[in-house]
């Protein structure tokens, strides 16, 4: 068994100490895995990362990143041991050009590094480089998206948490997304993200987990998810058939 | 003996004055969560309206109609609600703090107006010959102060009891449930800033009335008691005494002014008459560290605020 | 018709512009509007008095002004002084009573601490010094005519220069440095300006430092071309907080600008209205703007 890079152990945490959101969930993402952490509204899935990321608060339970601990390291130190999160919305600097938006990133990196890492961002992300002075608000949601990405790729990370990267893109571009992750893998980095859009997340992931009411109720691997009917309408309601027909 | 009645009565007739102007700020903030720092601007258009309509004829300034007191009252209120309408019309529907810069920029422009339209204002010199209430007892000191002090304690206490019966009435629960949570409020179809307005209205108001009340204790107004010294002082008195709380509101009065004329009392021995300047500058440190601990340490003040309960459910009638 | 007032108002602006940005910056960053920053300016400029005072004692003989000035170099070294100094006095009361309050206050109650701290900074300036007005040099200064009726003291060239070269400089910090970069995020979004590396709290003392060290600049302008008195920077909150929502809170270009304006609004007053009312043009601006386009000339509209 491949060791976890990342690992999360009962976590509790919530915004106020006495209303948690999450109630004790788990989950681990392995090396050069893409695990998807699915449930319905409400169950507290981008709250799992973001606490995890530090931006809120964690009450109880352990998360370590390649073995180290970081339960509540505050999130401008995760970022340097290797976390990186990329938020669902507002998650680029939008008064700031591209430039700007990874050069401040890169201000994470010692000097020598920094403009090799640009460079390599705009090689992946050809599109970020035709515009790269533009300010990043004038950018369309995919576009956006990108630059949200490469920001927190920048710094190679170890692993990579996303929250919804599909929401509010087209079809075409969630899907353009989904494929720059799949390259992001190959590349080395582990990758967990929350998803509404199941049939998206299953199809490049390895393992899901499908968390309600801030607790784990099923993990697995993706594909055995995809073939489950009772899976399926309690907690990704749908129908399974469908979910693998149309990727 | 008579004497220290006489500086008894003299203190709490001033104590007083500022527990209305508290009164008045604790409605704004305590109830509504609005941050006026105009208090001196609305405190002088109440002093100034009053003078104005009470004068005898003949002054350096505009009006001298030499109406009855009970009418001066009643004009500054409606002068400073009234400025207080126009302003709050404008400004209430923008953020917190642009609020409180605005009013703090409506007290320096009414203090500069009050400084140099001298043909409306009396410039400088002021307005004098305020007539008093009990006027006529002039001669006999002791009773004069009493008499004085009696009129300033039954204003304030029925300004009291009737902010009390308001901030347990249907009114004051939209009031503090929009100071806690807007968008709840709203949802209940409530027009958050129609509220706020009155509010602010309300409490203007009564600092106008404050002003003309002593405006009419002391006999005279100039415009260097309307500085920003009044705003902080009266600030301080309502976070120290208890934001949120009417009885914080008038504690908070007696106690400050009891420090201030204490530690006033205490530099004129302390320092020379040259340094008196001096010494007054002292008194403000002191006042605003105080202010400042509290803050952090006790934000509630010494009285804290108070868990209203909703006349309804406490079976009052 | 003297066109004067040009110079009187490019001088009030450059007074009123140095100190708006300290304003827009704190304002933007730490989200509150911090009545203190007009006792940052007082508290520099006798800052600079004194240490230019204690200097000159060490050295012992008499200082020359330089040149044309006004001013010898004993001012110019204090100046650099005092503005390390004064930025170190907003760290301190920032460490004291608003990191306190942030952590459990909502913004308003910032801004009420400032409130009452800056009437107490102000009345400690007048305990030490009384409220009589002090002067960098009792130096009558020979105003050079310059054409269009405009006449200048070398005094007042030489400030305008260096509030040029300041506001240059603040405009190239913020746009081409990392510091720059990581003031603009964290004013922006500083959840993400965490996430993405930036430690806020470094970012916060720095902008503290940065914002008390021009105040002092504009204490010290203040202070050669008119005078040094408790109220002075009381006197310049209003014009600033008025320059700085006009500007569009968090633009330091906005900023200056919004100074000029609020700058030359004022001496057309003076000229033309009288100087009695010169406090009310900065408020009648300000009411202007919130009225029109509160999000300010080069705001985000999302104030």
């Amino acid at each position: 068994m491949t060791t976890a890079v990342l690992r999360a152990e009962a976590i509790v945490a919530g915004y106020e100490p006495d209303l948690p959101i999450l109630n004790g969930a788990s989950f681990e993402v392995r090396d050069r895995e893409i695990v998807a952490l699915l449930g319905p509204n409400g169950a507290g899935k981008s709250t799992l990362i973001k606490a995890i990321a530090g931006l809120v608060p964690i009450s109880s339970g352990v998360v370590t990143l390649a073995g180290e601990e970081i339960t509540r390291l505050p999130a401008h130190v995760l970022i340097r041991r290797g976390l990186g999160f990329v938020p669902q919305t507002e998650n680029v600097f939008t008064t700031m050009s591209i430039d700007d938006n990874l050069k401040l990133a890169a201000a994470v990196l010692e000097k020598p590094r920094r403009g090799p890492r640009i460079a390599a961002m705009y090689a992946m992300f050809p599109a970020l480089a035709a515009r790269r002075h533009l300010a990043a608000g004038r950018l369309s949601g995919g576009q956006r998206q990108m630059l949200a990405i490469a920001r927190a790729l920048l710094v190679e990370p170890k692993v990579l948490m996303l929250d919804e990267p599909s929401a509010g893109l087209s079809p075409k571009v969630a899907a353009e997304v989904f494929e720059n992750l799949l390259k992001i893998r190959a590349s080395g980095v582990a990758i967990a993200l929350v998803e509404q859009s199941v049939r998206a997340a299953l199809s490049i992931a390895d393992r899901a987990y499908i968390l309600a009411e801030g607790r784990n109720r099923h993990e697995g691997a993706a594909a055995d998810l995809c073939d489950d009917p009772v899976i399926a309408r309690l907690y990704l309601g749908g129908d399974p058939t469908a979910a693998r027909a149309n990727p | 003996m008579l004497d220290v009645v006489a500086y008894g009565a003299f203190f709490l007739t001033t104590a007083l004055s500022y527990a209305l102007i508290c009164l008045g700020l604790n409605l704004q903030w305590g109830q509504t969560g609005l941050f006026n720092v105009g208090v001196a601007g609305f405190v002088a258009i109440g002093a100034y309206a009053s003078a104005m309509l009470t004068t005898p004829a003949g002054g350096n300034h505009f009006g001298g109609y030499g109406l009855p007191i009970a009418v001066g009252w009643i004009g500054a209120i409606i002068a400073s609600g009234l400025a207080a309408a126009v302003i709050g019309a404008i400004t209430l529907r923008l953020r917190a703090d642009y609020l409180a810069i605005t009013t703090f920029g409506i007290a320096i422009v009414i203090q500069l107006v009050a400084l140099n339209a001298q043909a409306i204002t009396g410039g400088p010199f002021g307005i004098g010959f305020i007539p008093r209430p009990f006027a006529s007892l002039a001669e006999y000191a002791l009773g004069f102060d009493l008499a004085n002090l009696a009129v300033v304690a039954l204003v304030t206490l029925a300004v009291f009891r009737a902010l009390e019966r308001l901030v347990r009435s249907p009114w004051g629960r939209v009031l503090r449930a929009i100071r806690e949570d807007e968008t709840a409020a709203l949802s209940l179809g409530k027009n958050a800033n129609r509220f706020r307005l009155q509010a602010f209205v309300l409490g203007s108001a009564i600092m106008g009335l404050a002003g003309a009340v002593q405006g009419h204790f002391i006999g005279f107004i100039a415009p260097e008691n309307y500085l920003s010294a009044i705003t902080f002082q009266t600030w301080a008195m309502l976070i120290i005494g208890g934001s949120g709380n009417n009885r914080g509101a008038v504690l908070g009065a007696l106690v400050v002014w009891g420090l201030w004329s204490a530690s006033g009392a205490a530099m004129t021995t302390i320092f020379p008459p040259e340094q008196q300047a001096r010494a007054a500058a002292l008194q403000i440190v002191a006042i605003g560290v105080v202010m400042s601990l509290i803050l952090l340490l006790r934000p509630r003040g010494i009285l804290g605020e108070e868990m209203t309960v909703s006349r309804h459910l406490d079976g009052e009638t | 018709m003297s066109l004067q007032f040009i110079a009187d108002g490019l001088l009030i602006g450059a007074m009123v512009g140095l100190g708006a940005i300290g304003v827009t910056l704190t304002y933007s960053i730490l989200g509150f509007a911090n009545f203190v920053h007009g006792e940052f300016i007082a508290w520099g400029a006798y800052a600079c008095l004194v240490i230019a005072g204690l200097i000159g004692l060490a050295v012992g003989a008499d200082i020359a002004p330089l040149g044309p000035f006004s001013i010898g170099w004993t001012i110019l070294v204090a100046a650099v002084i005092a503005m390390a100094f004064t930025g170190g006095l907003a760290l301190a009361l920032d460490w004291l009573l608003f990191a306190r309050l942030r952590k459990h206050g909502n913004a308003i109650v910032l801004v009420m601490a400032s409130f009452g701290a800056s009437m107490a900074l102000r009345s400690l300036l007048e305990f030490l010094f009384t409220s009589e007005p002090a002067y960098f040099s009792r130096d009558i200064q020979i105003a050079i005519p310059l054409g269009l009726g405009i006449r200048v003291t070398p005094d007042q060239m030489l400030m305008l220069g260096l509030t040029a070269v300041l506001v240059t400089a603040m405009h190239l910090l913020i746009t081409r440095t990392a510091i720059g970069r990581a003031m603009r995020a964290v004013s922006e979004n500083p959840a993400l300006a965490r996430v993405a590396g930036i430690d806020v709290a470094g970012v916060i003392r720095k902008t503290w430092l940065i914002g008390g060290a021009l105040a002092c600049a504009a204490g010290i302008v203040a202070g050669i071309t008119v005078q040094i008195r408790p109220f002075m920077g009381f006197d310049l909150l209003l014009p600033m907080f008025a320059a700085a929502i006009l500007g569009g809170i968090g633009s330091v270009p906005g900023a200056v600008v919004g100074g000029l304006i609020v700058g030359l609004a004022e001496s057309c007053a003076v000229q033309f209205v009288g100087a009695e009312y010169r406090a009310a043009v900065a408020f009648l601006l300000l009411i202007a703007v919130l009225l029109v386009k509160p999000a300010g000339l080069f705001g985000r509209g999302d104030a």
